[in-house]
């Protein structure tokens, strides 16, 4: 593979960032082969590929979280013999991760004053000019957080606000956002997008690490594809395609990107009417899901998608009657929804998705050890029968079945979650962000496999945040917003527009759209 | 083999440790090996070795049981009175087994139905039950223990190997159960992370329930099989208890945070810690030395554990992080 960096003379500015042929090796496993990535003043240069391609350890390297084996590290035409976080906060580089790491017990402005009050006097603290620094940080990222709010009371939405409020108050000359955008709704997305532009306007050199190509073709000059540990191609965004794009990743071209079939619909498999769970905000929910159909959950994050689902699974329990088959029943506890065939992909796979210290194996039976048991005791030769089925099914990539599964990457922990759910033949499987943070090539495998699904008749509640998943995928799609259904639209009349227009409510759709 | 070798590491760690003390012994201080010590050592640690099986599994679940001291103290001088009241040997067992499974169920309700972080429960349990003994006994010791009490009723011979036997039978069925069991996978799931064992239709509250409960009711056991060995029952006993107990199950290497130990391992901690002592004493150390040295090996052993899953995260991390 021809890897091009040093081009690109037509760009007039000199590069903000150098790093050269740069390896580094994980107890003998090589994450990175020689990567290679320059980044120039005033530009924003995305940093794609799949997971475990290598992407996060570079970060790591330029920010100093983790030493190079080999190669050069250059900034600002210095060479960084010796790299750590301090010294790259000095150099001007600062990161935002895709999952908010902030003090949970302390204040919005407390958390952004510790990356900026680095140093200065622990004499007497300044509270009037930390909270309007604070607040003038979030409100130029178009939010009106209350900096004296405890960072455990906000969203993740909120959380990464902050983040990245963090990040542009240590004026930075050098940006890292590993994934900034997964966690946010489309308007938060446009507002830092918005930033991002002026960032680049004034000078700053932006690195962006996204799976969302159609993120990446809106926001980026210059794109740098990795695969396998290796700096693969750097190319000038305007000149190179999506699709280009997705071959050059996984090194093979992928057919349609939604794998939507149509498929004959059958009875109602789960339905609520006016379904009420005020504790976590959920009025007047009706909606029905029927076998082999897909329905689609849109909304913002924090409209109750999620609250919804934990509802329906028994999580968060209310008192309405939800009818399974046309049947009435309570759904008390999740062990009553498995009773009555409902699996749940929950949204925080790493948290509640999988458990990471168990193996892949007993991942797997674990919602359906009855299955793999004989006389109340567990038959491991059956339950490793199932989960070897399972690993081969979904290609789940891992050294054995007996693997702790958070050894996984994200991609194949997501398919061990799916893997449970199967496992117990389900009549209904509620997906929360199935393939969020999921590399391309795992995430059409997903697709797939829940086409699979709706083809032998399963029922099947998709949230995501990404609308083109939902838009590409659902027969009919539900629109939240502040715990109501807004409106249900059919897979012909729905389109990106009626869907934001309900998600957010008329007016502020016209907001954006001035 | 290098796979077991390695999924074990901290368990051969711990057994090449008791090896290397027992090939010092057999060379400086054979005397350490004759049949009265080890009888000796195997009756002391008894009780240690069942309450630590219990408190594997409150570890593995991710709390803490502080208060075995005290309801060891509690079931102690219900076994004795019960006899005394003319209870057979094995009623009063039984007695002493509910008691314990009564103390376990305060506990385990408080922690797992008012969700009570369970060091502080145990913690105000630990000093209530003791002083609640206190004023009951006034201090006096239980004594005029009938006959059929003593050795329950066996020859001391006889009955080290019954206990023997018992010891060895529980060890086993705590080695099967969690492997086969649902209620250990329940376990090591609901350590590991609570929601995420909730998802997959566990019954969280009640597994924790049932554990405390059932780690009490070994308490009581481990009591009884105690207080038959002596003629009289202080209503001071098991001072310091639980530290012995936690101190084995985590040099054995069950992770203090929950999720993730080995019955195995524990057993190898109690019979560490159990051994070293009398061991210091048979090498001519003096006995101030014993309390520093268990320290410094549990300091070492959970040192070697925090390495290990330090190392063992870091590596989940890159490799689940989404690149």
């Amino acid at each position: 593979m021809q890897v091009s960096t040093h081009l690109h003379e037509s760009l007039p500015s000199s590069p903000l960032l150098v790093a050269n042929s740069i390896t580094k090796s994980f107890a003998g496993v090589r994450a990175l082969k020689g990567a290679s990535l320059e980044l120039l003043k005033g530009e924003v240069h995305a940093l794609i590929g799949e997971n475990g391609a290598g992407k996060s350890t570079l970060t790591k390297i330029i920010t100093g979280a983790i030493a190079v084996d080999s190669g050069r590290l250059e900034v600002s035409n210095q060479t960084i013999s010796h790299n750590s976080p301090s010294i790259a906060r000095a150099l001007g580089i600062a990161a935002i991760y895709q999952q908010p790491s902030l003090f949970s017990h302390l204040t919005v402005a407390e958390n952004i004053a510790f990356a900026l009050e680095n140093g200065t006097s622990a004499w007497k603290i300044n509270w009037k000019s930390r909270y309007s620094r604070a607040q003038e940080l979030i409100e130029s990222l178009g939010s009106s957080i209350d900096p004296r709010r405890l960072a455990s009371t906000l969203s993740m939405a909120e959380q990464q606000i902050v983040e990245i409020a963090k990040a542009i108050g240590t004026e930075a000359k050098i940006l890292l956002m590993d994934e900034p955008t997964a966690l946010l709704t489309e308007r938060e997305v446009g507002n830092l997008f918005q930033l991002i532009n002026r960032l680049r306007n004034e000078g700053a050199g932006i690195i962006y690490i996204s799976h969302r190509l159609e993120e990446i073709s809106a926001i980026a000059d210059r794109i740098t594809v990795m695969r396998d540990g290796e700096t693969i191609a750097c190319r000038n965004a305007s000149e190179i395609s999506r699709s280009e794009l997705i071959h050059l990743m996984v090194g093979r071209s992928i057919a349609s990107v939604f794998p939507k079939r149509e498929v004959p619909i059958g009875d109602v498999a789960i339905e609520v009417r006016n379904l009420q769970n005020h504790s976590v905000g959920l009025h007047n929910i009706s909606l029905s899901v029927r076998s082999g159909e897909i329905f689609g959950l849109a909304g913002l994050v924090g409209s109750g998608r999620t609250e919804l689902a934990r509802t329906l699974f028994g999580l968060t329990p209310s008192n309405s009657t939800i009818l399974i088959q046309g049947k009435p029943v309570q759904v008390n506890s999740p062990a009553d929804a498995i009773r009555l065939g409902i699996g749940y992909v929950p949204e925080d796979r790493r948290q509640h998705g999988v458990i990471l210290e168990m193996g892949v194996a007993t991942n797997i039976s674990l919602a359906n050890l009855k299955s793999v048991s004989r006389w109340g005791l567990i038959d491991r030769e059956k339950e490793d029968k199932l989960a070897t089925r399972y690993v081969d099914d979904l290609r789940i990539k891992t050294s054995s079945i007996f693997t702790a599964t958070g050894m996984l990457s994200g991609g194949n922990q997501q398919k061990v979650a799916l893997a449970r759910w199967l496992a117990i033949n389900p009549r209904i499987v509620i997906l929360d962000e199935p393939t969020q943070g999921v590399d391309v090539g795992s995430k059409s495998e997903i697709h797939d496999l829940i086409v699979q699904l709706v083809e032998q008749g399963v029922a099947i509640l998709l949230i995501s945040s990404e609308l083109p998943e939902i838009l590409g995928m659902s027969d009919r799609i539900g629109v939240v917003r502040m715990g109501r259904i807004m409106g249900i639209l059919s897979r012909g009349e729905a389109t990106q527009a009626k869907i934001m227009s309900l998600a957010f409510g008329r007016s502020s759709v016209d907001e954006i759209t001035q | 083999m290098k796979k077991i070798m390695k999924a074990h590491i901290k368990e051969i760690a711990v057994a090449v440790t008791i090896l290397a003390l027992m090939i010092v012994l057999a060379f400086v201080a054979p005397g350490y090996f004759t049949r009265e010590n080890l009888t000796d050592l195997f009756l002391a640690n008894v009780p240690v070795m069942i309450i630590a099986l219990g408190m594997t599994l409150i570890i593995l679940l991710g709390q803490i049981d502080i208060s075995v001291g005290s309801v060891f103290a509690i079931c102690s001088i219900v076994a004795g009175m019960s006899a005394r009241w003319g209870f057979s040997g094995a009623m009063s067992g039984l007695i002493a087994c509910l008691a314990g499974a009564a103390c376990g169920a305060l506990n385990g309700g408080l922690v797992a139905y008012f969700r009570v972080p369970s060091i502080v429960v145990t913690l105000a349990t630990m000093v209530a039950l003791r002083d609640g003994l206190r004023w009951e006994t006034q201090g006096s010791w239980i004594g005029n223990l009938p006959s059929h009490f003593q050795w329950l009723g066996l020859t001391q011979s006889s009955y080290t190997a019954v206990t023997f036997v018992l010891v060895s039978l529980l060890i086993l069925l705590f080695v099967l159960g969690l492997r086969y069991l649902r209620i250990g996978r329940a376990i090591f799931a609901t350590g590991s992370h609570e929601t995420a064992a909730r998802i997959v239709g566990i019954n969280t509250e009640r597994v924790t329930f049932f554990v405390f409960v059932f780690a009490g009711l070994l308490t009581g056991l481990a009591a009884m099989l105690n207080s038959v060995r002596f003629n009289q029952i202080p209503s001071n006993l098991g001072l310091g208890l639980e530290m012995k107990v936690i101190a084995a199950v985590a040099v054995g290497g069950t992770s203090i945070t929950g999720g993730s130990g080995t019955i195995l391992g524990t057993v190898l901690g109690v019979i560490l810690l159990g051994s070293i002592g009398t061991a210091l004493t048979f090498l001519g150390m003096s006995a101030y030395w014993e309390k520093a040295i268990q320290g410094g090996i549990i300091l070492a052993a959970v040192a070697m554990n925090a390495l290990g899953s330090y190392r063992e995260k870091d590596r989940t991390h890159l490799d689940a992080l989404p690149n």
